[in-house]
């Protein structure tokens, strides 16, 4: 058990200026179930992208530090060499080929050809691509894998129509029927499970871990993590903060390892803004958004005139699918209700025409016109839907050109004059345009998806403030945010959003603990806070 | 002073710079042959006004492709679309006994009608096949153009000059001479200066379809179309509708497409039916991007430029080379030669249409 099987020394890792990796050492055991957890953006991906020697890493320069198997430094240039190592992978998106049998898929790129005459010579005529198939060895093989997992299911199967929870193990048998497996990554296996699935699957994992492989387990589900792994090792910010043995620690202590007391950002009004008297400004009842990756499964809330009001939780929980679902870009239903209006969902024009504006997460594909001007930009959606900026029903160029001026003036928009390309702008002042845009709507209610993703310090600060100036003007603003200290920083209330629901709303003085329970889905934070 | 003189002549440096390299190309080729002609005796007038001739007869074809681009469906491939409906408004307005200038003013209202009909019912489908509409497009020209086939062949139109000598079904050239309807716009206050003739008619009609279209996307539905075409996610969260832009952009083309082919006809004098729409959008596209647009990208200035250049190109290839090859006694190979000049430009212009001609 205390044999080291893989090692990570010293690993660091940048993209360009932005360091993602910092100096990360810790080992995985032999035979043992090793869980890996922190926030998005950690450094998890990055980590498990150099373990298997993606091109996305080698083609940003490499990494510094090394990985040690076994005790023999690992020269992983892909993921090839990783397969060879005895490393194997079970990504969040299965990879499976629907229209093949069980077997066929487990085998897929590794089939075993038949050993005869004919063989020889066709595969002579027509090169080894010709070659026929020993299915039966090739089904027995899968079998055996099937075993090992317990899996009573027959190995002639189309993976066509399997429930989900079978596809996971199917790409769990392709791996171990692998030989020489020493080492198998699985990246959130239980995030598209049902209960009962996910238990089969930790029951599976635990035997795998008995037979001597090694596990490496990323999840956020805290509970999961203290039931089947032994040690468990938390990423923060690219460093690593602590690897321990699951007996010596808790969810409690996880969660607050995770989160961290990192609230950098200082909130400039100390006391809680109150507005139990405030009008309700929006209302949302059992929300429900296909938005992929960020399904909203039945959200409900309140938010008051003025207030701000923050939406966290980890990346795909859905969280971002809630303001995007209210603007009505993904197919939406529920209720919805604006001052009091009750709204027409799937209807992106008469939320605008009801003064609710939106600036996206996603500024190059949703959030701008990337080939156009900043005036053009900023104008765009109060022409399109108060008809401003229109001269005898031709655009107003003057009239643009002073709200243009005004607004980069206002807002600090770093550029070299109004008809610049937006494309051409830095990440923070694409964002400002965006607000600048939104701004111009004259909303009442604004909703903001990751205001300050990838821009720096001073504009996070300039759009932040600007938030709290707007909603101290009397706007309701509703902030999504991967960022947790972000939201702390400006937020009156602060709704943590798991699986598509929302899990609790806390204020923005409550404990890093209860935020980090939270964010795994562990609804009764007070009674496990107190167990 | 000496400043600003180094400062213009630096402007101007960037300017040609700026000018797409397909422009550039096909340009140089123009003034090449321009000058072929020149030094084998023909007078600048002569070649100048061949050029402006085609210039206004195509310049509509290609001012259709305008509007489809823009709204992010790419070039109007199933340009045979509009004309057809333009040849159909022109057959029954001549069936129905009009003549002249009446001739052209009511084929003109009946074809943009038409035209806008079958738009709106184009416009539908190219939002049925989001994502592929280039390789849907050409095929419904060609489809809509084999069906008109029929059409020409079993409309009951009994007029003595539009029908073949033998059986039923209308003529493949109806010559517009019989009903007074020949060079109608051409002939519409025309005027020679220098030997250059100016067929004021004609150009008339372009400008006003290229000032009005430039008006349209300055104006709030026209913009909307723009951001449809250029980002049709932030248009839907801008509260652009954006199939309903789209339809509408393709209303507009298939409109200007079945006007334009009322503009070609009385230039030429005949009305051509069945196959002759079938490979028109080719070149009409050609003539766009060799102006500078891109599939995603047009306006109103490359529509000028480039028709300019393409059909200037085209009118002026066939006297010159027939001049300078054969003198006369070989002429046959001219024909070829000119067709591939004409399919190398198009080959040229649709490889380079993703890049705006660069």
């Amino acid at each position: 058990m205390s044999r080291n099987l893989l090692e990570f020394k010293s690993v660091s890792k940048s993209y360009l200026e932005n360091q993602v990796l910092k100096d990360v050492s810790f080992d995985i055991r032999a035979g043992e179930i090793h869980a890996l957890i922190g926030e998005n953006g950690a450094g998890k991906s990055t980590l498990m992208n150099i373990l298997f020697g993606m091109p996305v890493i080698h083609s940003t320069g490499g990494f510094e530090g090394s990985i040690e198997l076994e005790g023999q430094k690992l020269d992983i240039m892909s993921p090839f060499d990783a397969m060879a190592a005895g490393i194997g992978m079970v990504h969040q998106e299965f990879m499976l080929i629907p229209g093949f049998t069980i077997a066929e898929n487990i085998k897929l790129n590794r089939e075993i050809e038949k050993k005869s005459l004919l063989n020889t010579i066709t595969s002579r005529l027509f090169g080894k691509r010709m070659k026929t198939l020993d299915f039966k060895q090739m089904n027995k093989d899968a079998r055996a894998a099937l075993d090992k997992l317990e899996m009573n299911i027959e190995e002639f199967t189309l993976v066509q129509g399997l429930p989900i929870g079978y596809m996971q193990f199917v790409e769990i048998a392709r791996e171990i029927d692998k030989t020489g497996l020493k080492l198998l990554v699985l990246d959130e296996p239980t995030a598209v499970l049902t209960e009962s699935e996910a238990d089969s699957l930790l029951q599976a994992m635990k035997n795998l871990a008995a037979r001597g492989i090694s596990i490496v387990f990323i999840s956020h589900r805290l509970g999961e993590i203290t039931a089947v792994a032994d040690r468990v090792t938390i990423l923060r910010d690219g460093e690593l903060v602590i690897t321990k043995d699951v007996k010596d620690t808790n969810t409690l202590e996880i969660a607050e390892y995770m989160i961290g007391r990192k609230v950098s950002i200082e909130r400039e009004i100390c006391e809680t803004r109150k507005f139990t008297d405030a009008e309700i400004a929006l209302s949302v009842k059992d929300l429900h958004v296909a938005m992929p990756n960020e399904r909203v499964k039945g959200v409900e809330f309140e938010v008051r005139k003025g207030e701000i009001f923050g939406i966290g939780g980890l990346a795909g929980q859905g969280k971002l699918g809630i303001a995007n679902g209210i603007m009505g870009l993904y197919e939406t239903r529920g209720e919805v209700t604006i001052n009091g209006e009750p709204m027409p969902l799937n209807k992106t024009r008469k939320m605008l025409d009801a003064g609710v504006a939106f600036v996206s997460e996603d500024r190059k594909e949703v959030g701008l016109l990337i080939e156009d001007s900043i005036r053009h930009n900023i104008m765009f959606t109060s022409m399109n839907i108060h008809s401003e900026f229109l001269k005898a029903g031709l655009i107003d160029k003057k009239a643009i050109r002073e709200h243009a001026r005004k607004m980069i003036k206002d807002l600090d928009i770093r550029c070299t004059s109004e008809k610049q390309r937006t494309g051409r702008l830095s990440g923070g002042n694409q964002q400002k345009v965006c607000v600048a845009r939104a701004l111009t709507q004259k909303p009442n209610v604004l909703f903001v998806s990751e205001p300050t993703r990838g821009i720096d310090i001073g504009a996070k600060k300039l759009i932040l403030d600007l938030l709290m100036e707007l909603s101290s003007n009397g706007m309701t603003i509703i902030m999504t945010s991967s960022e947790l200290a972000e939201l702390c920083s400006i937020c009156d209330r602060i709704a943590i959003i798991c699986e598509g629901e929302v899990v609790g709303v806390l204020p923005p003085d409550a404990s890093p603990t209860k935020f980090g329970l939270m964010m795994s889905g562990i609804k009764d934070v007070e009674e496990e806070v107190q167990s | 002073m000496t400043e600003v003189v180094v400062e213009e002549r630096f402007s101007l440096i960037k300017a040609f710079k700026k000018i797409p390299f397909s422009t550039k190309a096909v340009g140089a080729l123009y003034l090449v042959i321009l000058i072929l002609g020149l030094v084998n005796g023909f007078s600048f007038s002569r070649l100048l006004s061949d050029s402006l001739h085609l210039f206004g007869v195509w310049a509509l074809f290609s001012l259709a492709n305008v509007p489809s681009i823009q709204a992010g469906t790419g070039p109007n491939f199933a340009l045979p679309i509009g004309i057809v409906n333009g040849l159909l408004a022109m057959v029954l307005v001549l069936a129905a006994g009009f003549t002249g200038m009446g001739f052209i003013v009511v084929a003109s209202l009946v074809a943009i009608i038409f035209g806008s009909a079958s738009g709106f019912l184009y416009g539908k489908l190219m939002n049925a096949v989001k994502g592929s509409e280039m390789a849907i497009a050409p095929y419904t020209g060609f489809a809509i153009t084999a069906v008109f086939g029929l059409v020409w062949l079993s409309i009951p139109i009994r007029h003595p000059n539009m029908i073949f000598f033998l059986g039923d079904g209308l003529r493949h050239q109806i010559p517009l001479d019989y009903f007074r309807a020949e060079f109608i716009l051409a002939n519409f206050l025309f005027f020679e200066i220098f030997g250059l003739e100016i067929r004021t008619g004609e150009l008339i009609v372009v400008v006003v379809a290229c000032v009005l279209m430039w008006l349209f996307f300055r104006s709030k539905m026209g913009l909307g179309i723009t951001a449809v075409g250029r980002n049709p996610k932030f248009a839907k969260a801008s509260g652009v509708n954006v199939d309903r832009s789209r339809v509408i952009a393709n209303m507009i083309s298939t409109a200007v497409a079945a006007l334009g082919v009322i503009v070609y006809a009385q230039g030429f004098g005949f009305i051509q039916l069945y196959d002759f729409p079938m490979l028109l959008a080719f070149p009409a596209v050609a003539c766009i991007v060799v102006g500078g647009a891109s599939g995603q990208k047009a306006n109103v200035r490359n529509v000028v430029i480039g028709t300019f250049l393409f059909q200037g190109l085209m009118a002026i290839a066939l006297p010159v080379f027939t001049r300078v090859l054969a003198g006369g006694a070989g002429a046959g190979i001219v024909g070829p030669i000119r067709m591939a000049i004409q399919n190398g430009i198009i080959l040229y212009a649709l490889s380079r249409m993703s890049k705006g001609g660069k």
